[in-house]
């Protein structure tokens, strides 16, 4: 009777099967593959809006320079957190130097408050609208990188995802999280 | 009854469901207007078939062109970052939110102000908002409202409602053909074979031309409220900042300008309702749910 059953139609359904599962285990590893590119993806996204930072100071430093002659050490200390955040090494570090960096930069918007002519200023202003559009990049693009984390994350945990994972060595990505109290506040920034 | 706090995912999943099943219903009845016809005919597989393909068709032109047509009716200007700027930095934000590639920004000259999106694919599509909304909001709303248009887009809005309404087109010839059968009569008047088949299908035809076009319009408007809900959420969870956007359609729905370009085969791709003055809009056939109730579900979200 066995061996009934294992004639045609069993040949064909065993096939079948194979198939099936074949195409399920494609498709969730390339599922596996695809989330953990986008993380890897939005954490570079991450370090280009960081850059963007970085190119826009010096400008911003030289427009205020010619009105701000009596505030130098306000402008010092933004250049010299721009370094620091440049030459920052591990992760940690470079939160670190970013919040520092955003903090500087807060001190020469409230400083220049007190500086009609420099307020006025058209490049100023247009500095402003950059640099607040470029801390909003740098928080979406975090943003973004954790809900990548999220998603994939997911896919790596959750049944039957998680074989798959486990037999390819997928692992579970890391949250960015913002050590810093005062930096957790403002993601979002009005200079 | 209290509705219990919801996150973004939990109502963007809901509201994709219904949507999707409206949107089968739509299917099933298209199907089921060209069988109507088809028997009338001989044939009502191949009826249809002959009605989905014709669909397919209408669909498939439309989305080849029917985008840069509708920015060119709109008059809707490219926009140079030297502009403006804050608007073209908006745009971006939400697009690094969102993951996609930078959709084309437009500008049409409006003192309405109001916001639609075009494009089928998100390298492929477009952001159109008002110089009146540029002036009327606030940077965070004006954020909202682009953050709502890069969800239609990311969700796929654009495809979905032109197939909509390519059905819901076709279902309307489908209609018209049955009553040209009911008048004139098809090819089964002649067959006395089938007893009751002939009554039937007079039945068939009396249905699908009085109420397969209302029916049609109803599905489609009902999508079409959906995706608002949908675009809304994704709007939240692009901006992680519903106050904004509950804050940006009120003074949206409030403005007293009227849209210049508008017409009710367009209203649906706008944020909101740009007829919404003209009497006869609302009900199972509008567009866009109301005020009141999006807000109320933006509310109720966790950021």
């Amino acid at each position: 009777m066995v061996t009934a059953f294992l004639g045609a139609t069993g040949l064909w359904i065993g096939l079948g099967v194979l198939v099936l599962f074949g195409l399920i285990f494609m498709g969730l590893y390339n599922g596996l593959v695809a989330g953990r590119n986008q993380c890897r993806n939005a954490w570079s996204q991450v370090d280009v809006q960081l850059k963007r930072r970085y190119d826009l100071i010096p400008n911003l430093v030289e427009t205020a320079k010619g009105y701000l002659k009596h505030e130098r050490e306000t402008l010092e200390a933004v250049i010299k957190a721009r370094q620091v955040a440049i030459d920052a090494k591990t992760v940690g570090e470079q939160a670190k130097a970013e919040n520092m960096l955003t903090s500087t930069l807060r001190s020469l918007f409230a400083v220049s408050e007190n500086y009609p002519d420099l307020k006025a200023n058209q490049n100023m202003l247009a500095l402003q609208e950059e640099l607040t559009s470029t801390e909003n990049r740098i928080g979406f693009a975090r943003q973004h990188y954790n809900d990548s984390v999220l998603r994939y994350n997911n896919k790596v945990q959750q049944f039957p995802g998680n074989i798959i994972a486990n037999m390819f060595a997928f692992r579970e990505e890391e949250f960015f999280e913002l050590e810093d109290q005062a930096a957790r506040e403002a993601v979002k920034v009005q200079f | 009854m209290t509705k219990t706090r919801a996150t973004f995912v939990e109502l963007q999943r809901q509201n994709r469901r219904r949507a999707f099943l409206l949107g089968f219903v739509l299917f099933l009845v298209l199907g089921g207007a060209g069988a109507a016809l088809g028997s009338a005919w001989g044939s009502w597989p191949l009826g249809a078939l002959a009605g989905v393909a014709i669909a397919l068709v209408q669909f498939l032109v439309a989305r080849s062109a029917g985008d840069r047509i509708l920015l060119a009716v709109a008059k809707a200007e490219p926009v140079r970052r030297l502009d403006r700027p804050q608007l073209v930095n908006v745009v971006e934000e939400v697009a690094i939110a969102a993951g996609v590639p930078c959709p084309e920004i437009r500008l049409i000259e409006d003192e309405s102000p109001n916001a639609f999106a075009v494009g089928f694919r998100p390298d492929r599509a477009a952001v159109a908002v008002t110089t009146g909304l540029l002036e009327k909001l606030k940077r965070d709303e004006l954020q909202a409202v682009v953050a709502h248009e890069i969800g239609h887009i990311r969700n796929g809005d654009s495809g979905y409602m032109v197939l909509m309404a390519v059905m819901v087109g076709t279902i309307v010839i489908l209609a018209d053909l049955a009553w040209h059968t009911l008048r004139w009569g098809g090819r089964s008047r002649s067959r006395s074979s089938k007893g009751g088949g002939p009554a039937l299908i007079l039945v068939a035809l009396l249905l699908l031309a009085l109420l397969a076009p209302l029916i049609s319009r109803i599905l489609q408007a009902a999508v079409s409220r959906e995706r608002e809900y949908l675009a809304d959420a994704t709007s939240v969870e692009l901006t992680r900042n519903p106050s904004a956007l509950a804050s940006a359609l009120r003074a949206l729905t409030k403005d007293p300008a009227r849209l210049k370009f508008a017409n009710r085969g367009v209203q649906h791709l706008f944020i909101v309702n740009p007829l919404r003055k003209r009497r006869g809009g609302g009900g199972a056939l509008a567009s866009h749910p109301p005020l009141e109730k999006r807000i109320r579900r933006i509310e109720g979200l966790l950021a």
